[in-house]
């Protein structure tokens, strides 16, 4: 008997949970975290098998927010992908853009112009910024502290007003093009920028004054949630995640050259311990290493055109390319297949946030409950980007 | 760990956490009271499209291109007698029906991009919210309306290429 | 408002009535100042202080200056709301436990003084008392978590439950310093003792014992912090974490019967804390009744002082784990408890 795919999806669909009920024992507590649940960044759900307080086994169950990235960009043109690839991880928006466009214009043998790779760097290290901000606000939110969340958002303020000023939009900046920006940024913003940054740093102070010195925060961070290298490399964690674990590697001076961080003076944080608190002082760092590059980019930016010379349709000749990038979360990567058309044959999206969750059965057995929330605030997901 | 650049004398994590949040208080808040206070979006910010009727030459680009397909278009095709006596009667396309469908719409500005004869323009305008969906689509006059609040075009940053008329 | 409900114990003083109705005036003052108290705590502290401790301005539009009247609209919205009982939860058990919480607090105001007359009733092991009554509130807790049917409300119920238990113990042994120094455990008793007192002949400001007994006050606190479950010990009603606790299955005026229960406690720990360590009523050199008038003021000055510590620790920390918390209790609070006990009653004997 053949089902349409409706009912079949629906079956497949109770069969995983049952399989997951069944591989259970039904000795311990079964408990359900989400997939509406305050802790985690969206829809995660997390079944945990209790013994007592400690955690016998954990299976994150994702794709409660499968939007069909990949399938939407066999349909559409590069522009309108630009737009959409904007709210795979929203929070850092303009980050998403970055690597997906740096693959269009190498298939097309485009560079776009100094000045507009320039600003391409100073907005992704803002995103960056912005993550970052709100991560030491929240990670302080889920640790039991209130107050941190709201400082976290109310100094992202400063830096998304000023991403409104050059795009238009806070979130979706959608400023990328084949070939360089949309357009240039409106006069009055560098000195802005410049402000906005001394705001970051006393943002930053406060918050090492508020949680990284306390003791209460260190004792409920230390020694929780060890990833250790080794286990972190093979589990395809990257990003600040495996920097706390005291791997040397970003992308951003590892990886092939992209943007203009050559260019720059600054440096890579790392940790030896491989704990939650490491993974939100190595975050804590490099925020403020963010806000030092891009200070150093406004003094540098040079003057000249935001767009190279690129027809009006934009057809990207045949070809297949790999371009991977450091973003806030970690390591995202886009595999284009184009024929020749007005948008790509086919878009592999390698998200950074789907490998960090993959690490969470390993991570989790034998936690305690409380640390199973403060353990999920460490490693920094964002559920749009694990979903796609 | 890595010494702070202040290299300020720390007093315990618990204490110093205290003196923050105390400093926060006697501080203002910085909530603005909207709707009583409101804070104005920048010029370039994307709040609602505008419609400039008598440049649009009803060619579809932007229909075509918006990723949601939330712009209604129909037009219809009128003569109209020649410019010089003598001469050939033009065909000029008339705008029948321009809707934009708010409800849909990602505000991602490819139509305003692709438009090639300048009919359509970011408003930093957003305050429009309807009790009812339906309401969300707004035709050919609103859109015209939201002409008058669009901001007009700013200086660019300093180094800047600064092109002729675009 | 307080102040004026705490002034009104004066009134059978001054006009003879019978006993029956004395015991019924001094009830209902005992009752009006318990949503009184937890109203005027939760909206200076928990609604504005939390806001601008926050860089937020908290409600400003209920009642049209600053939001005062948000929290009565709380309570309003409260009543009128469907008093949903889970089908399996066992009905009386479930109705009795947020009123076995709200007796427990009922029962503190009753030894507070305010007044060298306005007291309700001052016991002369009042401080003995307070502290017995203060753990009622565990066993109503125990049969909210129980009557839920509600497995994580029974383990939020256990968790706090024990929690509660362990920091009873730092908070008797952190008071027993006090009432060395003091010599009894009457609360009048002890606020005389702190008015009249003279510290090394000079008597300018009398004796508060918070000179001496520091280190009480500060366990006082962290205990007091403890059985409030507020932050940093508020692991059995982590709201980020799985459940509400034990409160998960409460709705309506039950809940409300919680809440006012949280806020009076706070309110009355407060007032015993400021009595035995601050001086309470008193004032240095006011006696008679000119004490009677300004004594409650005083006294709500300082529970306002001692809230203020209270609710400032609650919204800067993070939160301990359970097993953490009962270590501090355990390891820390108790031993040096007993520390200050030993050093108090050596210097007693010597001095």
């Amino acid at each position: 008997m053949t089902l349409d795919f409706r009912t079949e999806a629906l079956l497949q669909k109770h069969l995983a949970d049952a399989r997951i009920n069944v591989e259970l024992e039904t000795e311990g507590m079964v408990l359900n975290i989400g997939p509406q649940h305050p802790a985690t960044h969206g829809t995660l759900r997390v079944v945990v098998k209790l013994d007592g307080e400690r955690v016998v086994s954990a299976d994150p169950v994702i794709g409660y927010m499968h939007r069909g990235y990949e399938k939407l960009t066999e349909f559409r043109t590069y522009p309108q992908i630009t737009t959409l690839i904007n709210r795979i991880d929203w929070l850092s928006s303009f980050a998403n853009e970055v690597p997906f466009i740096h693959g269009a214009e190498q298939l097309m043998g485009v560079e776009a112009p100094p000045r507009a790779e320039y600003i391409r760097t100073i907005l992704t290290e803002l995103s960056r910024i912005a993550t970052f901000v709100l991560f030491l606000g929240e990670m302080g939110l889920q640790v039991g502290a209130i107050t941190p969340a709201f400082y976290g958002f109310r100094d992202r303020e400063h830096v998304l007003n000023l991403i409104e000023a050059a795009t238009g939009g806070r979130f979706h900046p959608n400023f990328n093009r084949i070939g360089g920006l949309k357009v240039d940024l409106p006069s009055g913003w560098i000195d802005d920028c410049r402000r906005v940054m001394k705001k970051i740093f006393d943002s930053v102070d406060e918050f090492e004054d508020l949680l990284v010195g306390n003791e209460i925060f260190e004792v409920r961070t230390r020694g929780i949630g060890v990833i250790p290298a080794g286990v972190g490399a093979a589990y395809g964690v990257s990003g600040s995640n495996l920097r706390a674990s005291g791997v040397d590697w970003d992308l951003r001076r590892d990886g092939p050259d992209y943007l203009v961080y050559k260019d720059l003076d600054w440096r890579v944080w790392t940790h030896p311990d491989g704990d939650s608190f490491s993974r939100y002082w190595v975050r804590m760092q490099e925020t403020r290493e963010s806000c030092r590059m891009v200070i150093q980019m406004l003094d540098q930016l040079p003057a000249g055109p935001v767009m190279a010379k690129v027809p009006r349709i934009i057809k990207v000749p045949e070809g297949e390319v790999w371009v991977n990038t450091e973003n806030p979360l970690g390591e995202m990567g886009y595999y284009l297949i184009s024929k020749g058309a007005t948008g790509p044959f086919r878009t592999k999206i390698r998200s950074a946030s789907f490998s960090n969750v993959s690490i969470l059965p390993w991570l989790l057995k034998g936690v305690y409950v409380p640390d199973i929330i403060t353990i999920l605030a460490s490693l920094y997901f964002i559920l749009g980007d694990i979903d796609r | 760990m890595a010494p702070n650049p202040k290299q300020k004398p720390k007093l315990p994590g618990l204490i110093s956490g205290l003196g923050v949040t105390f400093r926060t208080m006697m501080k203002p808040a910085v909530t603005v009271q909207y709707p009583h206070e409101r804070e104005d979006p920048p010029a370039r910010a994307r709040g609602v499209i505008a419609l400039k009727e008598e440049n649009c030459t009803v060619c579809m680009l932007c229909a075509r291109q918006c990723p949601d397909w939330c712009i209604y278009i129909e037009g219809h095709k009128e003569k109209r007698p020649p410019r010089r006596a003598g001469g050939k009667e033009r065909t000029v396309s008339v705008l029948d029906r321009f809707d934009i469908d708010y409800a849909l719409c990602m505000y991602c500005g490819i139509c305003v991009e692709v438009c090639p004869f300048d009919a359509l323009f970011w408003s930093p305008e957003y305050e429009y919210s309807e009790p009812r969906i339906g309401e969300l689509l707004h035709d050919k006059d609103k859109l015209g309306e939201w002409m008058q609040t669009v901001s007009p075009p700013e200086p660019l940053e300093v180094g800047a290429e600064v092109k002729g008329k675009k | 408002m307080t102040a004026l409900s705490l002034l009104l114990p004066a009134l059978p003083m001054a006009i003879d009535l019978p006993w029956g109705a004395i015991v019924a005036i001094k009830t209902g003052i005992v009752l009006a100042i318990i949503p009184a108290g937890a109203l005027i705590l939760g909206y200076v502290f928990l609604l504005k202080m939390m806001s601008h401790m926050q860089s937020r301005l908290g409600p400003m539009d209920p009642g049209g200056f600053h939001g005062w009247f948000q929290l009565i609209g709380d309570g309003i919205k409260f009543i009128q709301k469907e008093d949903i009982i889970p089908a399996e939860a066992d009905r009386r058990v479930f109705a009795a436990a947020p009123v076995v919480v709200l007796i427990s607090t009922f029962l503190l105001y009753i030894v507070v003084p305010a007044g060298p007359r306005l007291v309700v009733a001052d016991l002369d092991a009042g401080v003995f008392y307070a502290l017995a009554v203060s753990s009622l509130s565990v066993v109503g807790i125990l049969m909210a978590g129980w009557a839920s049917a509600n497995k994580y409300a029974l383990l939020g119920a256990l968790r706090a439950a024990a929690q509660l238990i362990a920091y009873e113990l730092p908070l008797v042994l952190a008071v027993v310093g006090v009432i060395i120094q003091a010599g009894t455990m009457s609360l009048q008793g002890i606020v005389h003792f702190q008015q009249d007192g003279a510290i090394f002949g000079w008597d300018g400001i009398g004796f508060p014992l918070i000179l001496t007994q520091f280190l009480g006050f500060l366990i006082f606190l962290i205990a007091a912090q403890a059985e409030l479950t507020q932050t940093p010990f508020d692991m059995p009603v982590a709201e980020s974490e799985l459940v509400a606790g034990y409160m998960v299955e409460y709705t309506g005026f039950r809940f409300l019967f919680f809440f006012m229960g949280e806020f009076g406690t706070a309110f009355a720990f407060a007032g015993i804390a400021s009595t035995l360590f601050l001086g309470g009523w008193s004032v240095p050199w006011v006696h008679g009744t000119l004490a009677d008038i300004l004594g409650p003021i005083v006294l709500f000055t300082k529970i306002m002082l001692v809230s203020f510590l209270i609710f400032w620790v609650r919204f800067t920390y993070p939160r301990f784990r359970e097993d953490q918390l009962q270590a501090i209790a355990w390891k820390y609070l108790i031993p040096l408890s007993l520390a200050n006990i030993l050093a108090t009653g050596i210097f007693k004997v010597v001095l």
